[in-house]
């Protein structure tokens, strides 16, 4: 499984890979996420807005950062 | 509307804090209270409001929209879907490159540009809560005009080439499944962007309240009209180009400029600064330089700054 945020550098983005990282390790995923800044991945997907969090390269959450509950439940919905 | 809680002002003030009423000292702190509980009530209603309606309105479903327009049309639309999709210098250049690479016309990606920071919520409500609804409506109003016509402008001055070239190499297809959402999660998205914001924005808001209240209670009325009031031809473009870099403050910087007002800048000049401080912004311009030339910003800039300045000038004369 592939969890990657996708981000152009600003602050959402990092604390949004911070707690991903967190929440996934919570949630016992042993895959590393990763953390990309590659804006025209984001733009490939059709998405106008950073930072993106994806999973298998299918965006699941756009421009947000959730907090720690709401972001499980988005991740333990999409793996 | 706000009867109550001028009410609470004057409770809080006179009888908890047992200030002695009609001094300068009661006059600042009333005001500061009346205005930060004002503002923030309406902070929260609006920008919850805006959510959820956004939340039917993805930048991606704009594309949609946009990308089969025609450029005047276009351009119009793109304005107006600029008020409620809010601005962070952190999405411009996805926004950039996913209008352009689908096909949007540059004059009307740009409209877009210009109509997104300069009329967002949060001047909204600061306009509406410390003018009221006719200035707000007036800022809007010419806001629009600006992006409408700026737009339509660089797209006649064909400007293609000063965009950088690895923009046209990708095309993609506007057409994408977004993850769909309840009304819930319209709810969540709504209730999160919102104290994403407050969290962003409180601490400007409360420092510009503060000067504010200070510069209310303590200057005398009229006492910058000497140098920035009406007749001072020069007050309108110093706003402007003041303004450039204020980008990131511009949630305090509107109170301040509030009672600034009050002690005799005039309206236009008013009105010109904090179109400047939303508008032209120099961290979005770097970010900008990623995928386009400096030229090409310039004349962006230039064309904006023009337009912001003849708005300036032009409520000077009308709201003598």
């Amino acid at each position: 499984m592939k969890i990657e945020v996708i981000g152009s550098g600003c602050k959402k983005c990092k604390a949004l890979f911070e707690l991903t990282k967190e929440v996934s390790s919570e949630l016992g995923i042993n895959d590393e996420v990763i953390y990309s800044n590659d804006i025209n991945k984001i733009v490939a997907m059709g998405i106008m807005q950073s930072p993106v969090l994806a999973i298998n390269d299918k965006p699941v959450l756009v421009s947000m950062l959730p907090d720690k509950k709401r972001l499980k439940d988005i991740i333990s919905k999409n793996i | 509307m706000f009867y109550p809680i001028q009410l609470l002002a004057d409770f809080l003030t006179y009888t908890i804090l047992g200030i002695v009423p009609k001094t300068l000292l009661a006059s600042a702190v009333n005001f500061f209270i009346f205005d930060t509980i004002k503002i923030f009530i309406l902070l929260f209603v609006i920008i919850f409001v805006v959510s959820i309606i956004r939340s039917y309105l993805l930048p991606e479903k704009i594309r949609a929209i946009l990308s089969r327009k025609n450029k005047y049309v276009g351009n119009v639309l793109a304005s107006l879907l600029g008020i409620i999709t809010p601005f962070c210098s952190c999405s411009a250049i996805p926004l950039f490159l996913g209008f352009v690479q689908a096909g949007v016309p540059l004059g009307t990606t740009f409209s877009f540009l210009i109509a997104s920071p300069m009329i967002n919520e949060v001047a909204l409500v600061l306009l509406l809560g410390l003018f009221g609804w006719k200035i707000a409506l007036i800022y809007i109003t010419s806001g629009l005009v600006i992006a409408i016509l700026s737009g339509i402008i660089i797209g006649k001055l064909k400007v293609e080439n000063l965009v950088e070239s690895f923009v046209y190499e990708n095309s993609i297809n506007g057409n994408i499944d977004l993850p769909s959402m309840t009304m819930k999660d319209r709810v969540n998205y709504a209730f999160d962007y919102t104290k994403d914001i407050l969290k962003k924005v409180w601490l400007y808001v409360l420092i510009g309240i503060g000067i504010g209240a200070w510069i209310h209670g303590y200057l005398p009325a009229d006492f910058l009209a000497q140098y920035a009031g009406s007749g001072k031809w020069y007050a309108v473009p110093l706003a402007v180009l003041v303004g450039i870099p204020l980008y990131s403050n511009a949630a305090g910087v509107i109170p301040l400029v509030s009672a600034l007002t009050e002690k005799g800048v005039s309206m236009g000049t008013t009105l010109a600064f904090m179109m400047s401080v939303t508008a032209l912004s120099l961290p979005e311009f770097m970010i900008l330089k990623k995928v386009m030339k400096t030229k090409l910003i310039l004349i962006f800039a230039g064309i904006v700054g023009v337009g912001i300045m003849f708005t300036g000038y032009l409520f000077n004369f009308i709201l003598k």
